[in-house]
């Protein structure tokens, strides 16, 4: 369309500006992991940082714990996510609706609204205590949906005659699964299983609430140093550690399963 | 099928085959397995849940055993409505996920009017990744970088300018719109695709001015855009506490409350979470007339 070339470079010097704005906080944390002193202005260049953290016990324990949160939950929300998606596209019944709701409400309700609920449940009507279990189940509930929207994505741009072609040819349902249905979805289901890790490893309000005190994961170390100057520099390190473990699933899962991919579930 | 039977290389001797017939022929078998497992597990450890909050939040603490009390009673909604500490933080929760909400689509319309009118296909879809990208950054990294930039004491803002907005409702506010940008721009670009450049062309022709063109054709057409993004900005903010307790020095807003309840007072703090539960379930019933929920 025609806009006056002011216009056009106003509104390109503006997304520019916003575009500096959103990625300028993320870049500065980057910057003081190699910071040689340990207050918040940059003063000179460190590689000292780095092996000092993930030396850390403290630092190896959270991760360790971020990444088997991460793995459990998203191989449990793999699972539950295709039962939903294939029985939510394959079937018309009595609730279907109600099914996309309940997939959907975990992640579209304030994170500390899930917490409390989560915790109160567990601790006062199950009486199970908090931990690694626990910590699972309530991250599962909130990857279910981004593995639901890309495999049900996926369904729907699929043609349905290929699975009743091979019944024709005599498969069985978990033939037809395993050489039909499976291949056509990899991509979908692995796109969906990066944006589940990349989900879980980040969160940090529901796993406050549900983690109990004997587990830490990565971004509950961060919050417990925050205030802590003194720390600052192993903490630099700790959230470059988690920005890229979370950017890089995000950033593949886009490139494999499109742009669209990201943007309900977040 | 039956004329192979006996031969034993036919399908009808693999084991499962019995079982895939049997599915075959009976779809709510197959349905209900589908659903089982997911349904059991949303129903029973998500709704299940929230019910409880629910229930607790009738509840009260007795305050000399500090013990729950298991009796059902309004008390603490009352208290919510009634006591003027509670009333002012709601009305300065309200206040903050507002000016964050006004923010957002100040800062988002641009961008996404250059992301859909002006740049070329390549560029726009880069872009969009561009936009996207930092949402999946960190939560918990982003407002700790927020505090590095803020910090009244050696921070970087102090430095480089001599001031800084410090830690309070003013950061607060500057933070929560910084992270829900991204929700708020994604909405308005779709929005802005959708809306064909002649509409905008046949307002240039009448005479319209820039201002007059945003004001009369394109704001209207957009409203369910603007809506779609204000449910994730309005949202959001309502239940936040994490920013609050690493910018906001001694602000209190609902999600503060409701965690510094949480030990204390787990009925008080039910309610208080009801609160933006019921807020955003009355603003997402009005606006679905709108068209905005398929603006998400």
């Amino acid at each position: 369309m025609y806009l006056s070339s002011l216009t056009r470079r106003l509104l390109g010097a503006a997304t520019a500006v916003v575009l500096t704005f959103l990625y300028a906080p993320i870049l500065y944390v980057f910057l003081l992991s190699f910071n040689r002193s340990k207050s918040v202005i940059f003063s000179g260049f460190t590689l000292h940082w780095w092996p000092d953290a993930f030396g850390d016990g403290e630092v190896r324990t959270a991760l360790w714990g971020s990444v088997k949160t991460a793995t459990v939950a998203t191989i449990l929300a793999l699972v539950l996510g295709s039962l939903a998606s294939f029985a939510v596209h394959r079937f018309r019944f009595f609730g279907r609706e109600a099914v996309s709701f309940a997939v959907i409400l975990p992640i579209a309700l304030p994170g500390i609204v899930t917490g409390i609920a989560l915790n109160s449940a567990f601790r006062q009507v199950l009486g199970i205590r908090l931990g690694f279990k626990t910590l699972v189940i309530a991250h599962t509930t909130f990857c279910i949906v981004v593995v639901y929207n890309n495999v049900l994505a996926r369904l729907r741009r699929l043609p349905g005659n290929l699975e009743e072609a091979s019944a024709d040819l005599g498969a069985g349902a978990g033939q037809t699964f395993w050489y039909v249905t499976f291949p056509l979805l990899r991509s979908a289901l692995f796109a969906g299983g990066l944006l589940a890790f990349a989900l879980s490893f980040d969160e940090i309000v529901v796993t406050t609430f549900t983690a109990g005190a004997g587990f830490t994961t990565l971004p509950q170390f961060i919050l417990g140093k925050v205030t802590r100057p003194n720390e600052l520099p192993v903490v630099n390190v700790v959230a470059v550690t988690v920005v890229l473990l979370s950017i890089i699933p995000a950033y593949v899962a886009q490139r494999i399963a499109g742009e669209g991919s990201l943007r309900a579930s977040k | 099928m039956s004329t192979y039977e006996g031969s034993p290389a036919s399908p009808a001797r693999l084991p499962g085959r019995g079982l895939s017939r049997f599915l075959h022929r009976h779809r709510n078998v197959r349905l209900v397995a589908l659903l089982v497992a997911p349904m059991t597990w949303l129903v029973l450890a998500y709704l299940g849940s929230l019910a409880a909050l629910l229930i607790t939040s009738f509840y009260s603490v007795d305050s000399f055993t500090t013990k729950m009390v298991k009796e059902f009673g309004l008390g603490n909604y009352r208290d919510i409505l009634s006591e003027s500490v509670f009333r002012r933080v709601t009305l300065r929760t309200v206040g903050v996920a507002a000016a964050v909400t006004v923010v957002d689509l100040v800062l988002a319309l641009p961008i996404a009017f250059y992301l859909a009118k002006v740049a070329s296909a390549r560029v726009r879809r880069a872009l969009i990744v561009a936009t996207t990208i930092p949402l999946w950054a960190s939560y918990i990294v982003k407002a700790y970088a927020w505090r590095t930039f803020l910090d009244p004491v050696g921070g970087l803002m102090k430095k480089l300018f001599g001031a800084s907005p410090g830690f309070g409702l003013t950061s607060i506010v500057i933070v929560l719109a910084y992270l829900w940008l991204p929700f708020a721009i994604l909405p308005i670009y779709a929005g802005l695709e959708r809306l064909p450049d002649s509409l905008l062309e046949a307002s240039a022709d009448l005479g319209g001015r820039a201002g007059a063109t945003v004001r009369r054709v394109i704001v209207p057409i957009l409203t369910p855009a603007f809506i779609a993004a204000t449910i994730f900005t309005f949202s959001l903010s309502l239940g936040d506490y994490i920013t609050v307790d690493i910018v906001g020095g001694k602000t209190q807003l609902i999600g503060s409350v409701i965690y510094d309840n949480f030990g204390p007072n787990p009925p008080l703090a039910a309610a208080f979470a009801v609160v933006p539960f019921i807020a955003m379930v009355i603003y997402i019933s009005l606006i679905r007339r709108s068209g905005a929920l398929e603006n998400l």
